[in-house]
């Protein structure tokens, strides 16, 4: 494998270049996390928690955390000034109604029809979905951030999921640390690859269906 | 006026039983109803079914209540951080249904609103799907799920009045809303509860009419799960 392929600040720092002004985003718990950090500051952005916040800020200093006002990975938080709380079903009507304009959020598979895996492993202690799968059942932009292939070296874009599914057909764009791809009614369609990072690699690392059309430019970071 | 208001914890959980449903405000460990979750082990009641978003920290929120093994099964949306609860899940002595977030919190809702059940689009296609309903809406799938029924709901608010209205306070608001009226008696334990006229009727998050029962929580530890700070620069 090559050299170059990006970390998990990496892939968050091309995830941001999705972040548009005016957009109400939900991150999911882990790389998408970090995209928060690497948002242009020239644009307005609005950060959803599930558990019932829109204009997330950074964590508190210390001193200044609040039991009271946390995040949907359970983290101390501050609020920005705009900010609102909500109960939880008005935050999944958000989600549900389509106003959430982004939702960005890991997965152990996806399949080359969209579908994605990212809540159990049969065998394993299964903690449960929380809010993935209305996320996932939902939302109409959703980006995909996590490593090209597992601990194993086994891809993680696979024909058919092996997993059980979070959701059917709703994977729309998949960002690694080897490639930003789209997910298209043909299968993965190629669309950007990481520095330095060859063609071969990205092949050699895709179960499913890659599609390769015309020049493939390295990703812009 | 009508007057919600109890004379103490004792009063305030009379009626529970074993083998009753509950449901159990909180987001983590923020928003639960510690001071009823108290009387509750106190009172030893088995057999519970509990309607809860997470299942507490092995010492802390429901999972005092998993310790004294009084909880038959736990319907929760994610339930990650408790060893004791993992234990008894994989023993097969808890039973433990894990639901979408958002369809946690609809059932809730429409057990409050007076709907049977509710057409939403989470899960469709896999295993909570599972030998459901499902629909067509428009070209796209739905699954039915019902409302949840349960015998009492058990709900913190930051500050409330005799007549029942609530208003909360942060992200500690999450399911207790919803879960106001969803059972057949409502208990609400606030921080503070003020005379009534002193809430800003504009304000209030939920109407008394809702609410049965209302008293003020003796103390509260609301514990931080995870404790994250930025440094000062």
């Amino acid at each position: 494998m090559t050299e170059n392929m990006l970390d998990k600040n990496g892939i968050a720092r091309r995830i941001a270049q999705e972040v548009k002004d005016g957009y109400y985003v939900n991150l999911g718990i882990g790389i998408p996390t970090l995209v928060a950090n690497f948002v242009r500051d020239d644009i307005e952005v609005e950060f959803q928690s599930e558990n019932g916040v829109l204009g997330m800020g950074p964590f508190p200093f210390e001193g200044e955390e609040d039991a009271d006002v946390i995040n949907a990975g359970k983290q101390t938080i501050t609020t920005l000034p705009g900010a609102s709380f909500f109960d939880s079903a008005t935050s999944f009507g958000m989600i549900r109604g389509q106003h959430v304009d982004l939702t960005i959020l890991g997965a152990m598979e996806v399949s080359q029809d969209g579908d994605i895996a990212n809540w159990k492993i049969p065998g394993k202690m299964v903690k449960g979905m929380g809010g993935a799968m209305d996320l996932v059942a939902s939302a109409e932009n959703i980006i995909v951030a996590m490593m090209h292939t597992n601990r194993a070296g086994e891809s993680k874009l696979l024909k058919e999921c092996t997993l059980p599914l979070t959701g059917v057909g709703c994977v729309k764009k998949i960002v690694t640390n080897l490639a930003v791809i789209e997910v298209t009614a043909k299968g993965f369609k190629l669309l950007e690859r990481a520095p330095g990072v060859s063609i071969e690699t990205i092949k050699s690392a895709t179960e499913g269906e890659l599609i390769i059309e015309g020049e493939i430019l390295e990703m812009n970071i | 006026m009508i007057n919600k208001k109890v004379a103490n914890i004792s009063e305030a959980l009379k009626g529970v039983s074993d083998n009753m449903t509950f449901m159990f405000g909180g987001f983590g460990l923020s928003g639960i109803p510690e001071n009823a979750i108290a009387q509750l082990v106190k009172l030893n009641i088995k057999g519970l079914t509990c309607i809860s978003n997470n299942a507490g920290v092995d010492d802390f929120g429901l999972g005092l209540l998993l310790q004294q093994k009084q909880v038959k099964k736990m319907i929760s949306s994610y339930v990650g951080e408790n060893d004791e609860f993992e234990r008894q899940m994989l023993s097969g002595e808890l039973d433990v249904e894990l639901i979408p977030q958002g369809t946690l919190a609809e059932r809730c809702r429409a057990a409050q609103s007076g709907f049977p059940a509710i057409y939403t689009p989470a899960g469709y296609g896999t295993e909570v799907a599972e030998g459901k309903e499902t629909r067509e809406f428009d070209g796209k799938m739905y699954v039915l799920e019902h409302a949840f029924k349960a015998d009492f709901a058990f709900i913190k608010a930051w500050k409330g009045d005799a007549a029942g209205n609530l208003i909360f306070k942060g992200t500690a608001r999450n399911f207790n809303p919803n879960m106001c009226g969803a059972a057949k008696v409502t208990v609400v334990e606030v921080e503070e509860l003020v005379p009534v006229g002193t809430l800003d009727p504009n304000q209030i998050h939920i109407p008394g009419i809702f609410v049965q029962r209302i008293f003020q929580g003796e103390t509260y530890e609301k514990r931080i799960e995870q404790l994250t700070i930025r440094q000062r620069a």
